[in-house]
Parts: C-alpha cells; structure tokens; sequence
C-alpha cells in the first residue's frame, strides 16, 4: 500500500504493446519458434484449464450412485438436460439469472460511464489536486473490500435493504480500477489536437466527451464493461453476506446454497454451477479475443 | 488556476470561442463575446470536477467512509442484532482477538495459503508467459482458454474441486492410488487441506497472471535480445539477464496484488468445507482471516470484534506494503 501511494503502479504497469511496431515486427525479426516441448506443456495446461469445467458438466449429467463409486465417470451420462431443468426451477436459478444480470448490468454500464469521464478528466484535463486525487484513485485499487464490508452492511441493515438488490447494487457502482483503466487508454488514444480542434469550434467539455472522447473510447469502454460484468458477476463475499438464498439471491448466493444442504445432491449442485458459469464462459468464447487485449493492456487485477 | 490541455493551451481569450466572426454589430457582439467568454472560462474550470465527482461521492460513501468507520467500530462493542447500539470499549476488541488462539491459526493459515497458492502461481504463469512469448501457432487460442477458469466463479470452482478432492470417490485420488499413492484425506488433514484450497485459486488465477507478465514481456525491446544473442548469451541467460530484469516492475506488481488476495481468501475455504460452516474444517485446519472475520461477524454476531480483526488485516498489509517498497528500492538501486 505505502508502495503505490508513494510510488503508485503507473510505471509497474506495462506498456501496453505498441500495435504496429511490436510484438509482429519483433517476432518477424528473429522471435524463435517454440519447440514441441512448449506445445505439450501448453495442451497439459490447456487440458488442466478446462477439464475441471468439462467435469462438472459430466458429473451433472450423472446421478449420486454414479458419482458415489470408482472410478469417477470420464464421460457423459444421460441426465444432463433433467437436472440442469431441476437446477433452474427447483433451486430457483431462474430467478437469481435475473437478479444477476440486473446486477451486472446496472453496475457495469455505471462503472463504464463514470470511469470514461473520470478517465478523461485525469488523462486529458488540467485541474488543481489531479495528481494527488489519482494518487487516491490508485490507492483505493489496494484496499481490500474486507474492510468496507461491516459498515455497509450497517448502513444496509439500518437502511432496511437486506436481501433487496440494491444492496449488491450500489456499492458496486465504482471502480478505481475503472478509472485507472481508462485513463491509461485515453492518454494514448485520444491525441490532444483533436479536443483541441473541437473547442476551437466552440465546443463546451460536454459535447467534447460526448462527440470526441466517447466515440474514441468505445473499444476500451467495451472491454471494460465485459470485465466489470464478469467480476460482478462472481462476486461471492459480499451478496453473500446481504443476500440470503431464499430472499433475492444472485446467482453465485444460489449456487453455493445448493452446496450447504444438509444432505447435498452431487450432481444437482454441478449443473447448478454449470448453469452460474456457463453465460460467461460463452460470453468468453465470443469475446475471448477482446477480453485478453484488454487484459493485456490494463494489465492490473480488478 | 484556469483549466488547460495537457500540452498546448488552448486560447482562451476574448473570441476564442467564436472564431473568425465578421464585426458587425460591435458592442452586441462584444457583449455576447464577453457572454460565452465568462460561460467557456467557468467550463473549463468546472467541468473536470464534474467528471470527477461521481466517482469521488461515491468512493466516499461506499469506499473511504466505511474504511474508516471500520476503525471507529473496531473500538466499539457492537453487535449484528443491534448495529447502531454501540458501546466504547477501546482496545478491548484487539486484546480480545490477539489472546484467542483461532485467530493466530487463522493468521498462520491464511499465510501458509497465500504462500502455497502464490509462489507457483506467479512461477507457473511466468513460465506460461515465456512460452506464449515465442512464436506460436494458435496463440489466441491458448490465450482465451488460460483465461477460462478466471471466468469461473469461485462458488461454481470451489464446489467442482469438492468433488474432485473427494475422499473415497474423488478423482484426484482414484489417479492417485493409479500410480501407487495411498488415500489421501484432502479435507481433515491440515496440509492436505491447504493445499486443495490453495489448488483453487491457482487454478483460477495462473492463466490471467500469465497474461500480465506476457503483456510485460512484448513490451521488451527486442534488440536487447539481439545484443544478448551477439554477445553469445544462451536462451536462458538471456530470460535470466534480460526478460527477468525488464519484468521486474511488474513481478513486484503482481506480488502486490497476489498479496491482497491472498490475504483475503474467503470463498474457496467456506465452501471447500464439508461440514458447511465457518469453522474451515473440522479442526480449523484451513479457516483463513476472512473466514475467521465472517465467524466473529455473522456467526458469533460481534461486528466490533469483527471490524477489529479487519483493521488488523489493514495493518499487516501496509506494514507488507513497506517492506516492499524497501525491497523495491533495494532492487533498484543494487541494478
């Protein structure tokens, strides 16, 4: 902590790679081929990567007694659709899909916004107090969430909005890291003639954000809003703690609830935690590409 | 202090709004002139805090306000049935917890944890990092799939590796007793315990953490591999000489933030258990801070001790914060 308020991560984040003159040309300039020993030890870690996932929906398509007995079933069975409906209806899934995608939603579409025109102000405007308010910004990326937890849960108690998702809702509505990601984005993205050119035309900060730094920004505000909807999305400790399973769980609260039963069906909490991965898992598919650019380029745990 | 661009100020003076506007009707024009000149100052000026602000209320409420009414809290009796009944009780809540003999396990746990889940975490996606470095058919490919546990959430994970860590019908051990090993109990005992947990978040984690130091590492100039090359350092000196020290920045940065997580682990060990409490096993054998926190809040009810024990966990984080910092500068200056 000390270490990035005194000397905050901006120079232990990486460069993100120069796109035209990077990584393809170095490679075209003598970057080595990896040898068959890279290409074993990447499909080891690609069979590590996604066999548990594989598994879990194997061991969902299989009953108890299948399960209960060695060795453990390698492959398909045929209950996989019967107890993916009882996972959706029985243990109310359907409902905490719902509630999730509110969730991730409302907060990932704020998070993007804010963070967009914070991002501007700190990479593009001069203000009095900016480097010690990113310096905050930076600062508050180390704090860990623990700490928070008790007073909101206080003010959620005496607010009456224990299990009501705005609990979940509204301490979820920032993210330095956000903030922290954009700037980085727009620093090199948005050249400083091009706002110069629109307030030469008259234009007020408003219209500037909206007409210039928002179409610019799209690609990074994209990546953002993936990966604020993927962490939103698994969060676990806090709609834990504000959200019981029978009031208006999300869908992680749902899925760990079908692991605390007095006498857990096996199979049914793997389709449960097949059913809670699998949007983001084809959402990852889709947008893998993306998805890792933005990684790559952020480079910071959210 | 009027607000500029970065690097050329813009004019703003008289009809810097306004350009090229013909002189007609001088005084009219001078007024409207003056008009939008006063509204395009006040703009300049404001509107960075207003796009700032947002984030900053926010923040406020939801971030540095509860931080430090943790604090405040931590020196109160409090309980969960009545959180605005608050009574002083000064350091008791701290004494109370460093006397218990559970939160020096859980403190020693959640080190044990971060240690085994962090150390071959960040080694393995150093090596990952490395390999997807060279020149590589599909490399996206491996790329999205490294990613696909992080994807996973740590109920849908945890709740998956129960079953593979099983201790009569588990997976892990049926291809243990294959090759010749004996049963392993993987929830009760203490180390093999800690291990599966620490196996979940290693799971989840190495594939982004590889991405991190890959970005890293294009970003290396590839004529210092040139230099290296002429001067006839071997493949491996030249990661030992030339990626391990350009990377250092970032290494430092992910122990930092490994460091965090680790310290905070909840999730993995509450549902890894099967007993289904807070208590992290049986015999506390891998109940870290944050479980012990929850147990002290929710479960025995005591949000002032509660708050106490993650004040405490804030301490020890800054106090591992300075000794980074001090290694970093030591890094640096030895370079």
């Amino acid at each position: 902590m000390t270490t990035t308020l005194t000397k905050p991560p901006a120079d232990a984040v990486p460069e993100p790679p120069k796109r035209s003159r990077g990584m393809k040309a170095a490679r075209a300039g003598g970057q080595l081929h990896a040898g068959p020993v890279a290409y074993v030890i990447l499909a080891l870690f690609t069979v590590i990567s996604l066999f548990p996932l594989v598994w879990t929906a194997i061991a969902a398509s299989r009953d108890n007694q299948r399960l209960a007995q060695t060795p453990p079933p390698f492959w398909f069975g045929s209950g996989l659709f019967d107890k993916l409906e009882v996972a959706w209806t029985d243990a109310n899934l359907g409902e905490a899909f719902l509630n999730t995608t509110l969730v991730a939603g409302i907060s990932s579409f704020t998070i993007v916004f804010l963070s967009t025109i914070a991002g501007f102000a700190f990479a593009k405007l001069r203000f009095k107090g900016r480097g010690a308010a990113m310096l905050i910004v930076i600062g508050t990326m180390m704090v860990p969430p623990q700490l928070s937890i008790i007073p909101l849960y206080m003010m959620v108690a005496k607010l009456d909005w224990t299990d009501q998702l705005q609990a979940v809702i509204f301490p979820s509505l920032v993210s330095a890291f956000g903030v922290f990601f954009m700037r980085q984005y727009l620093i090199q993205a948005l050249p400083d003639e091009i706002i110069e050119a629109a307030r030469v035309d008259g234009a007020s900060s408003w219209r500037v954000v909206w007409h210039v730094v928002f179409p610019t920004a799209r690609p990074a505000m994209a990546v953002l809003g993936m990966l604020m909807f993927v962490q939103t999305w698994n969060d676990f400790l806090w709609p834990f703690l504000v959200l019981t399973q029978t009031g208006n769980p999300t869908v992680q609260v749902a899925v760990a609830g079908l692991g605390r039963g007095y006498t857990p069906d096996q199979s049914l909490i793997m389709a449960g935690a097949l059913l809670g991965t699998l949007p983001l898992l084809i959402v990852f598919a889709i947008f893998g590409k993306q998805i890792v650019g933005g990684i790559m380029q952020g480079a910071v745990k959210g | 202090m009027a607000t500029r661009h970065d690097t050329a100020a813009p004019p703003v003076k008289e009809g810097g709004a306004a350009p090229g506007r013909p002189p007609a009707d001088a005084e009219a024009a001078r007024k409207k002139r003056a008009r939008l000149s006063r509204r395009w100052q006040r703009d300049m000026r404001w509107s960075p805090y207003a796009f700032v602000s947002p984030f900053f209320l926010l923040f406020l409420a939801f971030g540095l306000f509860p931080l430090l009414y943790t604090g405040w809290a931590s020196l109160h009796q409090v309980e969960l049935t009545a959180p605005t009944d608050m009574s002083w009780v000064g350091l008791r809540n701290y004494t109370r917890i460093f006397d218990d003999d559970f939160f020096w396990n859980a403190a020693k746990n959640t080190l044990t944890i971060g240690i085994i889940s962090t150390v071959p975490q960040l080694l393995m996606a150093m090596g990952l990092a490395h390999i997807l470095n060279y020149k590589l058919r599909g490399s996206t490919f491996y790329r999205v799939v490294m990613l696909a546990p992080y994807a996973t959430s740590i109920a849908a994970a945890s709740l998956v590796f129960v079953l593979l860590f099983g201790r009569d019908y588990g997976m892990i051990n049926w291809a243990l007793n294959a090759v010749g090993i004996d049963h392993v109990d993987w929830q009760n005992d203490k180390w093999p315990s800690q291990i599966a947990v620490s196996t979940i978040i290693i799971w989840r984690w190495t594939g982004y953490n590889a991405l991190i130091y890959l970005a890293a590492m294009q970003a290396i100039p590839q004529d210092l591999y040139e230099s290296a090359a002429l001067d006839g350092a071997s493949r491996w000196r030249q990661f030992l000489h030339v990626t391990l020290p350009s990377l250092r920045p970032t290494i430092l940065f992910t122990v930092v933030v490994s460091t965090i997580g680790a310290s905070q682990v909840f999730g993995e060990p509450l549902l890894f258990d099967a007993n289904k409490g807070a208590s992290g096993g049986s015999q506390h054998q891998f109940q870290t801070l944050g479980l012990y926190l929850y147990e002290q809040g929710w479960i025995n009810q005591h949000l002032g001790r509660a708050s106490a024990i993650a004040w405490t966990m804030f301490l020890i984080l800054i106090v591992i914060g300075i000794v980074n910092y001090v290694i970093s500068r030591r890094l640096r200056a030895s370079s």
